[in-house]
């Protein structure tokens, strides 16, 4: 069985102009949803305190959170979680009061109406940690992003590691602009979906940088543009298998992994088709307007490391 | 050219047979156990031990599945859950408060696995349920009430060196001294540089002085306000009766406690949130002959008195009333030798205030027996109370008794840690109970389990025979890691199940590059073996360069994620080391072993 079987190379490069366009308008409308909507920061990262309980039936969070309010829980912030009988309960913090005796207190309020409430999860994070949180995620990012650079840069050239690290970017605002516009919540978990996208995407674009390097071996009299159509469409069955199993995982997760793990899969599901998606039509037209040429690739013999 | 010599097989094999052996103990069910550990310095958990523990359970006649004595505390298996709770019962009446009878889950594997140091994997509190605390130790507060203390000092050797002070007052970070004019405040000054070595000494202005704690000093403060408050978290924690309790520092000035197990977060808040306090006191001699502790102990005794019973050597006492010195004035405690009888001892340094009454008192007390009490919620227990053997001066203090060296750095910890050193606050906690836990578990492995199958079924059918070798090596990519897992005793999370998921969605990329080449090859007129060979050896380059950039990642999360984010990392770290062994050399060693041979190979089924 084979899905591709391409007699032509796909004239990529000829689309690059429009796909420009296209990736700077989903980047534009992500940063503009970004700044406008924001990200809806989990608790680990704005310090407060999580109550996740089970109910023996289902329940409306209206009628959990007028209880709440009258015990005094005015800034209380109640939703189903994964189940109908399964309610989670958002607390800010409250200065002076411990995240002990606000659970506490909460979960005596609500067993007082309904005995039989099981407790899941409690969650309290001071704002030390929340700040902690937020600047340790971006050193993270960073240290990534550089990470990646130097190797590609050492690996090829600098052109493509900077195309690779646009096109990586690309992806990640655009995930994170999904989670601004859908209000998704942005956990820890989401933080960790999103750096390994980071790393696992930029895989893409090393596999089409490989061919391109082999290509300008092979291939003495052919055009930048030509030899880069011709490594993009030599991968490409790979890139959409390897994408595809990578995305029945997470389907998996999607469908078996509960309410925790959700958002985690969801972010990697954007970022896998933004990924396939980034490496073909933004990354490689960097590269061509970057002004790659031959002498970039062929150095003297020896020194290049073997393409594969 | 496709074939791999006899030793490479047999490495593989080998790597398979031990990746099979160390993932073996997590197919067993977990059951359920009675875990017993010494609770204090006083108890000691040996062999003397599980003989009572195996009589008393053979006498209650409660089911054992079997006992074992595994890194200082005795583990019993029981064959269901009223056993436990029968059996823990039995246990705590018969070890009394010494010991920590606590509830636990372990695996049913055999005893032999456990001895080849096969274990299953250790799993975080997401997934076995418990309480997690990061507490944070407020050093300034400590610094505060050690500047405070550190005033009697100075007033003391200024007094000695016969210089007058107009005052001494602490103010922010050090302490300023008072002097009536230039010549007493150099003359001060001297005294101050060569009577207190550890903080610096900084002229303000004409009449004026201020010491600080130097670097050095502030930093071994520091160190030992945190251990002596993970010391006494861990004396509280005992308590609670946990089977496996995390209590360590993080950080300069934090303290992380994990709890697995623990349901009631309330009572561990409290006993975790409690202050302790010590005091010394005397025992009244008076009336420590057999008739009156006798009667003391059916509450007859002196209004003047308290009655203790549980010292060390586990005798009854009637102590006074009256407090002599608190723990505040012990200023350090550490285990030691008796420089003529060379026994153990415990070495206590007094501060300048405690010195002195301490001379004053004993000088009016030889002969008599002094009391060191460790007071917890209005709960007195006698560390230990030795006799006082002459007048005691300059507040160096050595206790002597019937010590052993282990005892003797317990009583000294014990001195050091009866309170916290330092206030604590809560700053982080997550609980989790037992239904989520095991809920995340089998979610987690649902997810990592159909995401397999529907790799394994379209790799087939894709690639066909090749297909499966690729699936049967992404099979032994997960054997791998969760051997490796188990072997490493990394605490898995549920981020690290869904990190097991996305390695195995991720390694599957190799063997697609791998085979796509195959199939390249073929297309471009190479004969089967040939373009079996090229498309390992070409994919090569290209796999290498695609997992380190995955690496990057993955480290830079392990140094800077926190919590679930690192336990993500290292589980996907640990998966692309497996991986490129399992992708590269065991699906090679699949297809050589089958197309290898052939030496007219005509077609190969991909």
């Amino acid at each position: 069985m084979e899905f591709f079987r391409l007699k032509k190379d796909i004239p990529f490069m000829t689309y690059a102009r429009s796909t420009a366009i296209l990736s700077a308008v989903t980047f534009a409308l992500a940063i503009f949803f970004l700044i406008t909507r924001g990200l809806n920061f989990s608790v680990e990262f704005t310090g407060g305190t999580v109550i996740e309980l089970h109910y023996p039936a289902a329940v409306g969070p209206a009628a959990v959170q007028s209880t709440l309010v009258t015990a005094g829980f005015g800034d209380s912030e109640v939703q189903n979680f994964g189940t109908a009988s399964d309610i989670l309960v958002r607390l800010p913090l409250q200065p002076g009061v411990s995240s002990a005796q606000m659970s506490e207190s909460v979960l005596k309020t609500l067993r007082a109406k309904q005995p039989d409430i099981e407790m899941r999860r409690v969650e309290f994070i001071g704002p030390q940690v929340g700040r902690e949180l937020v600047t340790d995620g971006a050193i993270a990012l960073a240290l990534v992003c550089a990470g990646i650079m130097l190797y590609l840069a050492f690996r090829f050239e600098w052109r493509f590691a900077v195309a690779a690290i646009i096109a990586n970017m690309h992806d990640v605002v655009i995930i994170l602009g999904f989670f601004a516009f859908f209000r998704w919540e942005f956990s820890l978990t989401v933080l960790a979906a999103v750096l390994s996208v980071l790393g696992y995407s930029v895989n893409e674009s090393v596999v089409v940088f490989d061919r391109i390097r082999e290509n300008f071996r092979k291939f003495r009299k052919a055009g930048v543009a030509d030899i880069i159509n011709n490594a993009i469409t030599a991968t490409m069955s790979r890139t959409i298998i390897t994408h595809g199993c990578t995305q029945l995982v997470v389907t998996s997760m999607l469908f078996f992994g509960g309410a925790t793990l959700h958002n985690f899969a969801l972010a990697l599901t954007i970022g896998i088709l933004f990924g396939i998606y980034s490496s073909v039509l933004v990354s490689s037209p960097i590269v061509l307007w970057l002004g790659a040429t031959r002498a970039h690739f062929i150095k003297p013999e020896g020194t290049s490391p073997q393409g594969g | 050219m496709n074939r791999y010599p006899r030793w490479k097989y047999a490495v593989i094999l080998a790597v398979l047979v031990l990746g099979l052996l160390y993932s073996l103990p997590n197919l067993f069910p977990a059951v359920p156990a009675v875990q017993i550990s010494s609770a204090n310095a006083r108890a000691e958990v040996n062999s003397g031990v599980m003989d009572r523990v195996e009589k008393a359970l053979q006498q209650d006649s409660i089911p054992v599945l079997g006992i074992a004595s595994e890194g200082g505390s005795i583990k019993v298996r029981l064959e269901g859950p009223e056993a436990q709770l029968r059996a823990r019962d039995v246990l705590q009446t018969l070890l009394g408060d010494d010991y920590v009878v606590a509830l636990n889950l372990l695996s049913a594997s055999p005893p032999w696995l456990a001895r080849i140091g096969a274990l299953p994997m250790y799993l975080g509190l997401d997934l076995r349920g418990g309480v997690y605390f990061l507490m944070q130790v407020d050093m300034q507060t400590a610094l505060d009430k050690q500047l405070d203390r550190r005033i009697g000092d100075v007033r003391a050797v200024l007094k000695d060196a016969k210089v007058p002070v107009a005052g001494v007052a602490h103010e922010g970070q050090s302490l300023v001294v008072k002097f009536k004019d230039g010549d007493t405040r150099s003359l001060g000054a001297d005294a101050l540089k060569k009577g207190i070595r550890d903080m610096g000494v900084v002229q303000l202005d004409e009449n004026r002085l201020s010491l600080s704690p130097n670097l050095q000093a502030l930093k071994s403060f520091q160190d030992q306000a945190l251990q002596q408050n993970v010391l006494t978290l861990r004396n509280r924690v005992n308590e609670l009766g946990v089977a496996e309790p995390i209590i360590q520092q993080q950080g300069a000035d934090r303290v992380v406690v994990q709890l697995p197990g623990v349901q009631d977060t309330a009572k561990a808040k409290d006993i975790l949130g409690r202050t302790a306090s010590l005091e010394i006191r005397m025992v009244d001699e008076e009336h420590a002959d057999g008739p009156s502790l006798a009667a003391a102990q059916k509450g007859l005794y002196p209004p003047g008195d308290d009655f203790y019973t549980g010292n060390r050597d586990g005798q009854p006492l009637l102590i006074r009333k009256q407090i002599i010195l608190t723990g505040e004035n012990i200023s350090n405690a550490a285990a030691g030798f008796n420089s003529q009888t060379n026994e153990p001892v415990v070495n206590v340094s007094l501060d300048t205030r405690g010195s002195k009454i301490f001379a004053s008192v004993t000088r009016e007390n030889v002969g008599k027996r002094m009391a060191i009490l460790l007071i917890e919620k209005g709960k007195g227990e006698v560390v230990t109370a030795p006799v006082i053997h002459q007048v005691i001066e300059g507040g160096q203090v050595q206790i002597s008794g019937s010590f052993t060296i282990k005892s003797a750095n317990d009583v000294a910890l014990l001195l050091r840690a009866g309170a916290l050193a330092a206030p604590m606050e809560i700053i982080e906690e997550r609980t989790i109970g037992p239904s989520l836990g095991a809920d995340n578990i089998a979610k987690g492995m649902h997810s990592v389990l159909w995401g397999f199958v529907a790799i394994a079924v379209f790799m087939s059918i894709y690639y066909r025979v090749i297909g499966l070798f690729s699936t049967l090596a992404l099979g032994a990519n997960v054997l791998f890691l969760v051997a490796l897992l188990s072997l490493l005793q990394a605490t898995l999370t549920l981020p690290g199940i869904a990190a097991i998921a996305l390695t195995v969605g991720m390694a599957i990329d190799a063997n697609v590059l791998i085979n796509e080449r195959i199939r390249e090859e073929l297309r471009l007129g190479q004969t089967p073996q040939a373009a079996i060979f090229a498309g390992y050896q070409r994919a090569f380059a290209t796999i290498l360069d695609s997992n380190v950039t995955n690496f990057i990642a993955g480290v830079a999360l392990i140094a800077f994620g926190s919590g679930p984010v690192k336990g993500f990392a290292v589980v996907l770290c640990l998966g692309i080391l497996t991986s490129m062994f399992s992708a590269i050399l065991v699906s090679r060693a699949m297809v050589n072993l089958t197309y290898g041979r052939q030496r007219r190979l005509a077609k190969i089924a991909i």
